[in-house]
């Protein structure tokens, strides 16, 4: 009960240093003094400490299972464990936008300590461009989505959290992808208080780099976490869906991952600094309309909410008054540095990122339009559509063959101008990818020659920059691990999605299920009561063709708050396969419906995102970049 | 120039774009779930509220009228503001409601209805659930209409309001 309006006052607190900070910022940037005003980086501490406390006095509604609050009401359960009581916290849309709002903070307060070196007009603006955005969110929470609304009379007992999310990678996924989403805060703010210096340069750059590697290691780690939620809690065996969700957290990566490349040019040549500019802008943008996509209920889509047109209506106004300030500020600062412009050696390092930088666009554009389109077709015609994996295979996939060779070869040229030197090595790393590919390919009944082309790419991509680490003892280690890192996951993906197999059949306990001299004995069931569900297990014993004998329980559970039969798949994960078994009880009968499926190289999906962003973590640790 | 022009296209395209976002806000998205099969009440036995006594379903849908099952629940925030609205129902002659009082503590439970007044015919106690889940609900509040042919014909999830009431009343009169 204190809690919530410790909680509630704190955030009206903590808005009031935002007008404060304004006041103080423009004040201070016209003065002649070089330092910034110690007031700003008082407040700002304030600021973030009151954000802390009103989240911190959340969780603890949340502990303390307090259904005077509403948010707690919804979303919890005093059966529920502890653990999921704390990430039931962020698991609802009012905690999970008091995350965004204390990560905003936190960000701005370490970006004021981190850049002292910068000129101080440079980071008053950056300030003054956050706070334009902490306020929004300010006003967003407080006046549709507050986290401490009161109930009374006080229910006796809560509505309980959606049983799907009780999971631990799902409960660390929304705040490692907000530190993500949310870190690009700072990457747009300081890019349009770059763009209005004219600061746009190699100093920028490397200073920059530090965030944008933070938010781009974030994202990857934070997509990654809800891809393995999706697969082992889904029970749909795969582990990407293409939904409109996904794809939310996908966009902002490939342009951060464009943006990543642009500033390693603009490290080195005032070049690309549209680009950079535009990346920024765009990053932020699209993470902020992953938010209203999500938030407003306008997508129909597994992860839908809320469906309150309120809230969409707030967030789509702030939207696109931030879309319509930041190309507005960048038409009338930016001044493209003419001169360098024609500077461009076709055969270079800068052309090779330009490439990539296109490439990055295209499958941008895609996967926008696929996730936008059938909005769009619904208002102008009122026809629905919805656009599934088909789409993405069939635009994406022939693309990812040039791709993938353009990566294996960017990072070998020079800057400035260069030309191909280890020809020989090449050629025999080129033949060394065909002949291995063809050898695994042309036994298995797949289209040869497509995925003769993407195989032997992702090989040639694969032996090039395992040459180049272990051979040539690169000087660009972490370079090369993300590199390597991508070409793994490539491969893993693709043999993933060629050999995988699946059974389907209705089975009865006792029974056996033979096929492909493999075999499935279904055992017996078990019944197990816990405090919030009820369950069943079954126990089957598979035996593959080689006679090795694998042990799988999948389990069904009946969560007693809210209602909601899950069916939880048993996943026995070895280094080169995974073994997935998920039952579903036939109604009136006694037959249970199971899914028998084998998913090669699941593990190295997960383990190749992990090398990709250890490449991008490796890169911030090191203090100076390339010779 | 070129650039003027470059940035009020964009301008337009990006109007147009927010145009589009804002009606499709409009178009809500919101499930209503249709009965389009209708679907016979299930079959199963249950406490009484006030007797505490096991009663078979049968007997309790055995008049030739309309039925409403509303599920509620003592600690449930809407139930106590649809309350009203499912007493002036009660007044209606040509339908019974049905309370099915869902994961409650009996005490708390009485005390609703006798502060807020008994709108039901009969009270089902609904203690681990399950009832709700036969009639294939979703949370509490939901209420479901049925018909002289013991066809669940409507379903009403969360807190109804006057709308409702009024459809109620004018399928039944």
């Amino acid at each position: 009960m204190l809690a919530n309006q410790i909680g509630y006052y704190s955030l009206i607190i903590g808005l009031f240093f935002s007008f404060f900070l304004f006041v103080v910022s423009i004040k201070d940037f016209n003065n002649l003094n070089k330092k910034i005003n110690q007031n700003v980086f008082i407040l700002s501490f304030l600021q973030l400490m009151f954000v802390v406390i009103s989240f911190l006095s959340l969780i603890l509604s949340f502990i303390n299972s307090d259904f005077s609050n509403e948010t707690v009401f919804n979303n919890s359960h005093t059966t529920k464990p502890l653990f999921y009581k704390v990430s039931g916290t962020w698991g609802n849309h009012e905690g999970s936008l008091l995350l965004w709002l204390l990560v905003l903070t936190l960000f701005i307060f370490l970006f004021l300590i981190k850049s002292r070196a910068q000129p101080k007009k440079y980071r008053i603006l950056t300030v003054l461009f956050q706070q334009i955005i902490i306020t929004g969110f300010f006003l967003f929470v407080l006046m549709t989505s507050n986290p401490f609304n009161y109930l009374f009379p006080i229910p006796q007992e809560g509505l309980g959290l959606n049983p799907i999310l009780q999971d631990p990678a799902l409960a660390i996924h929304p705040p490692i992808l907000y530190l993500g989403y949310v870190g690009s805060s700072i990457i747009f703010s300081a890019s349009l208080a770059a763009v209005t210096q004219n600061y746009i340069s190699k100093e920028w750059s490397q200073h920059i780099k530090k965030w944008v590697l933070i938010s781009w290691i974030f994202l990857s780690i934070g997509i990654m976490l809800g891809s393995i939620w999706a697969y082992y809690e889904l029970g749909w065996g795969g582990f990407w869906f293409w939904d409109p969700v996904e794809n939310v957290s996908l966009m902002p990566w490939l342009t951060l991952t464009a943006l990543l490349h642009c500033i390693l040019v603009l490290e080195r040549r005032t070049l690309l600094t549209s680009w950079v500019v535009i990346l920024s802008i765009t990053t932020f943008t699209l993470s902020m309309c992953g938010t209203f996509l999500v938030r407003s209920g306008i997508l129909n889509s597994v992860h839908t909410f809320a469906n309150d047109p309120a809230r969409g209506i707030f967030i789509l106004v702030f939207l696109f008054v931030l879309i319509f300030l930041s190309l507005g500020i960048f038409f009338i600062f930016h001044k493209e540095n003419n001169k360098d412009l024609n500077s461009f050696f076709w055969l270079s390092k800068e052309t090779s990122i330009l490439v990539n930088n296109w490439f990055m666009m295209y499958f941008l554009s895609v996967v926008l339009i696929g996730t936008v389109y059938p909005i769009f077709l619904d208002v102008l015609s009122t026809e629905k559509i919805s656009v599934g994996p088909p789409f993405y295979h069939k635009l994406i996939a022939p693309f990812l063959a040039p791709f993938l060779l353009f990566m294996a070869f960017g990072p070998k040229l020079k800057w400035i101008k260069s030309k191909i030197e280890n020809k020989n090595s090449i050629i025999v790393l080129f033949v060394i990818s065909i002949v291995l590919t063809f050898g695994i390919i042309k036994n298995l009944s797949v289209n040869v020659l497509f995925y003769t082309v993407l195989i032997t790419a992702a090989f040639f991509l694969f032996f090039t920059t395992l040459k180049e680490l272990f051979v040539k003892k690169s000087n660009n280690i972490s370079q090369g691990i993300a590199h390597f890192g991508f070409s793994l996951f490539i491969l893993s993906i693709l043999f993933n999605s060629i050999l995988s197999s699946e059974i389907i059949t209705n089975i009865k306990i006792g029974e056996k299920y033979n096929y492909n001299k493999s075999e499935i004995f279904f055992e017996k069931i078990e019944k197990k009561k816990e405090s919030n569900y009820s369950s069943i297990i079954g126990y089957f014993k598979i035996t593959d063709k080689n006679g090795k004998v694998t042990q799988l329980k999948p389990e069904m559970r009946a969560y007693n708050q809210p209602i909601i039969v899950t069916s939880e798949a048993d996943i026995k994960t070895t280094l080169l396969e995974d073994k997935f078994l998920v039952m579903n009880l036939v109604k009136g009968d006694e037959y249970f419906n199971i899914r028998y499926q084998v998913k090669p190289f699941m593990l190295w999906i997960w383990i190749s995102v992990l090398l990709i962003s250890l490449g991008g973590s490796m890169s911030l640790f090191k203090k100076k970049y390339e010779k | 120039m070129k650039n003027k022009l470059n940035s009020i296209i964009i301008f337009i395209f990006l109007s147009f774009c927010f145009v589009v976002f804002y009606k499709g806000l409009n178009n809500s998205n919101i499930y209503t779930p249709k009965i389009n099969d209708e679907k016979n009440i299930p079959i199963f036995k249950a406490k009484d509220f006030n007797s505490n006594i096991n009663i078979e379903s049968e007997k309790i849908f055995e008049e030739n009228t309309y039925y409403i099952v509303n599920i509620w629940a003592s600690w449930c925030v809407p139930c106590r503001k649809e309350h009203p609205l499912l007493m002036e129902l009660s007044k209606n002659q040509s339908v019974k409601l049905i309370g099915l009082n869902y994961r409650d503590n009996l005490n708390n439970a009485k005390n609703f209805i006798i502060e807020l007044g008994n709108p039901y015919s009969q009270i089902l106690i609904d203690n681990d659930g399950t009832l709700g889940v036969e009639f294939g609900a979703y949370g509490v509040p939901e209420t479901f209409l049925i018909d002289k042919n013991k066809k669940i014909i409507k379903k009403f999830i969360g807190q109804i309001n006057q709308e409702i009431v009024d459809e109620i009343k004018s399928i039944i009169k």
